[in-house]
């Protein structure tokens, strides 16, 4: 079922790719979420998450400019695409719905 | 500052595998990680995290799709090997039989030990807590004497834990000697077990059906039965509540546990609570003293996690203290993991007498089995080298011609590699039949084989014999891969060289001198082993034990059994006597002469006045008991040996003037009646020491010595059964004739010949083989140089001798290698433990080699012969 449906870490990873904007790539989005989730993110599985929403069509990458620090090596920078936005937003909506259900009594029994 | 680079070959590694389109952005990735990582946790470790990194990347959306196909091509690669090597076995029937056929009887060696080892494995491991179990252990010495290393340890020590010592979840301890005969209304039968608290199911696993597990051996006088055991006593009925009686006690049953699995050191088939030991010895001082170590094993459970090292200093502090108590005595605690019972130091009393608590293993006999299991495999791969090099010659063209097409070494390399495993799959099924018919064969070798193991088959067991067979033919095909995989095109398709071939035939020779080298050894090892083994059986023990049977009467008065004798015409002596000497048992007291701080330990037997008559003991001064004492109190007289005499120095050392003289035994006053000639009360491997014989009370158990005369053996011994069963209907019969009591107690050392003799028999029969395989080919290949050879007027002798002397030759320096080394060996390690050997023979030596060098020579011969009668007009004209 590609493209229809994102999981946790996949949304994180896509909001990250966002919030990032021009300076999306690998290791930044790694330290990113690292940072903001607390918990350790693991180059390989962020690379393979990209991977991933790269083929479902919702981000693009572009290879950068090279860089020292890199080997020499150049850096791929990802960029949402319309529908990786409109996943976002759909994400979003989702939970909204969900949230404004929960009356707020239930919070008080808890 | 240092520039550091990431590893080299990480970096290589990902490029290999990455698809192109993503190799630039994964090791950039990587580098500034890398270079982050040098910064921050120093350089060794980011160049650790570098490479875990690169393995961590192989995925399956990174990996390029040709690498994918190129693992698959290798695959197919396999299959054409396959292919070829089946070929190839097809076509040299004669080669691949004798190595298929030489591998699988070497390996059947294997897959026994292989099985064999597992076994062992198994052992104790149903145990939940099992890794953490130890066994408290005692080194007791006593008057600053070294003494012995012990799996036992007191009642006492076990408190004392128990009390003091930290970091212990349980504690329990065993008393390794219950046995009656339990008698349920009128069913009864012998049944065996231990003493045993509570705190047993807590350490140890063994699941309770019936009752509860926490108080089941709390209240004295209470028992659990194992299933079978319970099923054997009451039948269909259930057990627990019941009442058994077992020695005019009347115990209750408080629990039924499932039966103890094969795999375990501890065996019973029934659990006493420790506190009815306790309640029926409250007089006896010795039961929870500190140096009684001897009947009681102590088994601890520390908690999880806890500090070893920390439980040992407390257990020593704990030893330390106790042995201020008494200082003629030491004792020390060691801990031994539950895991190294079975399998591992040999500590006295695990094996026998009453601490025996179920089978063991030195791990030395390992080393030695696991080591001449080596030495017969090694020496089938060692006939799969040199053949395959042998025959180099006729397979250089094939490799020169796959070169030519383009294959690299490594492909040649594996080609030879895949033929040897095949070859060694091959001889798994034929090793595998063999093993199944040897099996039985083994396990019904001695005894002691059928309480330890069961060599059943698992599915580890048959991944671990794959895993074996692959390793074989990975030994067996190395050094001929390594070779043909050197052979060059260009080589291959002029004429052979000579010069590279003649430096594999050195390889073949020392390969073959190793092989008959090991044969000869195992060979004459055997023949040595098997003549001292025949000595021993034979040896004069200093009195006579033909025809004796020995019945053991158990706990029966031998009284009825006696006049049943007596009217046996069969029957012309019988005597009394508490032990049987000569294999191995001991009975031993304190004797004293005038000297009262003088006291030596001697072994002793109580026998009654027609026990030395009946065995021929040679008396060399005074007589025979006179007195007739009806308990140990009133025991007044003694027969000693010359080596009492010798000790004490009594009356100076003169026999004669001996008899009269007054020794102390254990405290009693004794007087010298005789003085019998030095003989052999334990085994031959033991020096003769101090004896004395004091006579046979009615109190003492009773070995009954009949002895037999007659034609028909069989028949008397069935007439004296039939008498036994009038008298005990419970124990079965437990005779045996002196001669065979004997045998049986060098048992272990006949086991050991057999094993060795089992193996040089299999040595022998690979390396003919092997050697048998070297002559056809050579005589093959030199067919043409006979043929000429007879054109110009050689004889047939004159050519046979051609032919052999290169092998002749080989087999003298096997010779001359083995046999020094064996007799060396023997004089050097082996023979100096038995004190009454006998020195190696020539004809030991030699009859082994003999053997070999006739085998050799009938293979070589009749090929050679066969060779030399050819008409050399047929093979020179095939030119």
């Amino acid at each position: 079922m590609k493209g229809t449906n994102l999981g946790e870490f996949e949304e994180l990873v896509l909001l990250t790719v966002a919030a990032l904007l021009k300076e999306a790539y690998s290791v930044a989005i790694c330290d990113e979420l690292a940072s903001h989730t607390g918990r350790s993110v693991k180059l390989g599985v962020v690379h393979a998450v990209l991977n991933r929403l790269e083929e479902k069509g919702l981000v693009t990458s572009e290879l950068g400019e090279a860089t020292k620090a890199r080997g020499g090596k150049r850096k791929r920078y990802y960029e949402l695409t319309m529908p990786g936005k409109a996943a976002l937003i759909n994400a979003r909506a989702m939970r909204d719905q969900l949230w404004a259900k929960i009356p707020s009594l239930a919070w008080k029994n808890g | 500052m240092k520039q550091h680079q990431p590893p080299a070959w990480a970096q290589r590694f990902v490029e290999w595998y990455c698809k192109p389109g993503l190799v630039e952005d994964l090791t950039g990735d990587l580098h500034e990680c890398f270079e982050r990582n040098v910064a921050t946790i120093g350089p060794r470790r980011a160049k650790l995290v570098y490479i875990i990194d690169a393995f961590k990347f192989f995925r399956s959306y990174t990996v390029r799709k040709s690498l994918f196909a190129h693992l698959f091509m290798n695959r197919t690669m396999i299959g054409s090997y396959v292919k070829t090597s089946g070929r190839n076995i097809l076509r040299n029937k004669l080669f691949s039989f004798i190595n298929i056929l030489g591998l699988a009887i070497s390996m059947s060696v294997g897959l026994l030990l292989i099985a064999f080892l597992l076994d062992l494995r198994t052992y104790d491991r149903f145990h939940e807590n099992g890794g953490r179990i130890q066994r408290v252990t005692s080194i007791f010495s006593s008057n600053n004497e070294q003494g012995g290393k012990f799996a036992t340890a007191s009642i006492k020590t076990a408190r004392l834990i128990r009390e003091k010592v930290a970091g212990i979840e349980a504690v329990t301890t065993i008393k390794n000697d219950f046995s009656g005969d339990a008698k349920v209304g009128g069913n009864e039968l012998p049944i065996k077990g231990y003493w045993a608290e509570p705190s047993l199911f807590r350490v140890f696993t063994f699941p309770m059906l019936q009752g509860d597990p926490a108080t089941a051996l709390k209240a004295p006088y209470s028992i659990v039965l194992t299933e079978s055991a319970a099923t054997k006593l009451f039948g269909d009925q259930t057990a627990l509540g019941k009442a058994i009686e077992v020695d005019s006690m009347v115990y209750q049953v408080t629990g039924v546990m499932k039966d103890v699995p094969f795999f375990s050191h501890l065996r019973f088939e029934a659990l006493v609570s420790l506190s009815t030991a306790e309640q029926m010895q409250n007089s006896d001082p010795g039961f929870g003293a500190w140096t009684n170590i001897w009947p009681y094993s102590v088994y601890l459970l520390p908690s999880k996690n806890a500090d070893m090292a920390a439980i040992r200093t407390q257990l020593d502090a704990l030893a330390k203290e106790e042995n201020l108590a008494d200082k003629n005595t030491r004792i020390q605690l060691e801990l031994l993991p539950l895991f190294d019972i079975v399998v591992g130091e040999s500590l006295r009393q695990s094996e026998g007498g009453p601490g025996f608590t179920g089978p063991h293993l030195s791990p030395t006999v390992l080393w030695i089995l696991g080591a001449l299991a080596l030495i017969v495999i090694l020496s089938a791969c060692f006939n799969y080298t040199n053949l395959s090099i042998a025959r180099a010659m006729r397979r250089v063209k094939e490799i020169g011609l796959r070169k030519a097409i383009g294959a690299g070494k490594n492909e040649v390399r594996l080609q030879f590699l895949a033929e040897a495993v095949m070859i060694s799959m091959a001889a798994l099924l034929l090793s595998f039949l063999l093993f199944l018919a040897l099996r039985p064969l083994l396990i019904n070798m001695a005894p002691e084989m059928q309480r330890m193991v069961k060599l059943d088959l698992s599915p580890a067991m048959v991944l671990a014999f794959i895993v074996f067979s692959v390793i074989v033919g990975v030994v067996a095909g190395f050094l001929p891969a390594v070779f043909f995989s050197k052979v060059s095109a260009i080589n291959a398709f002029g004429n052979v060289s000579p010069v590279k071939t003649f430096r594999h035939l050195t390889l073949r020779r020392a390969l073959v001198v190793i092989q008959y080298t090991v044969t000869l050894i195992f060979i004459t090892t055997t023949a040595i082993g098997y003549v001292q083994y025949k000595n021993i059986l034979a040896f004069d023990l200093g009195f006579n034990t033909t025809n004796i049977l020995n019945i053991n009467m158990l706990d029966n008065k031998p009284d009825a059994m006696l006049q049943a004798l007596g009217e046996m015409p069969e029957v012309t002596g019988v005597s009394r006597s508490l032990i049987t000497t000569g294999v191995g048992n001991a009975w031993g007291g304190n004797m004293k002469y005038r000297d009262s701080r003088d006291s030596q330990l001697v072994l002793t037997n109580h026998v009654d006045e027609n026990y030395l008559p009946l065995h021929d003991y040679k008396l060399v001064a005074g007589g025979n008991f006179v007195a007739r004492p009806a308990s140990a109190e009133a025991v007044s007289e003694v027969i000693v040996n010359q080596q009492v005499v010798k000790r004490f120095h009594i009356a100076g050392n003169d026999p004669q003037k001996a008899i009269g003289e007054q020794i102390t035994l254990n405290g009693r006053k004794m007087t010298i009646v005789g003085v019998m000639q030095d003989f052999h009360y334990g085994k031959v491997d033991n020096l003769i020491g101090p004896v004395a014989f004091t006579p046979w009370t009615p109190e003492d158990r009773t070995i009954l010595s009949a002895k037999i005369h007659g034609a028909d053996m069989p028949a008397a011994v069935a007439k004296i059964e039939a008498a036994w069963r009038q008298t005990d209907r419970i124990h079965p019969f437990t005779a045996e004739f002196y001669d065979e009591e004997i045998e049986q107690a060098y048992s272990e050392f006949s086991t050991m010949i057999k094993i060795i003799g089992f193996l040089s028999f299999l040595a022998i029969s690979i390396a003919s083989m092997g050697l048998f395989g070297m002559v056809v080919f050579t005589t093959e290949t030199r067919l043409r140089e006979i043929g000429i050879r007879k054109v110009m007027g050689a004889g047939a002798g004159n050519l046979i001798f051609l032919l052999s002397r290169g092998f002749l030759s080989l087999l003298s320096i096997s010779a001359f290698i083995a046999l020094p080394a064996t007799y060396l060996f023997f004089n050097l390690f082996v023979l100096p433990n038995f004190p009454y050997h006998t020195p190696v023979q020539f004809t030991e030596l030699f009859s082994g080699l003999l053997v070999v060098l006739f085998i050799a020579f009938v293979m070589i011969g009749s090929q050679t012969l066969k060779a030399a009668r050819s008409n050399p007009v047929a093979v020179l004209k095939r030119e």
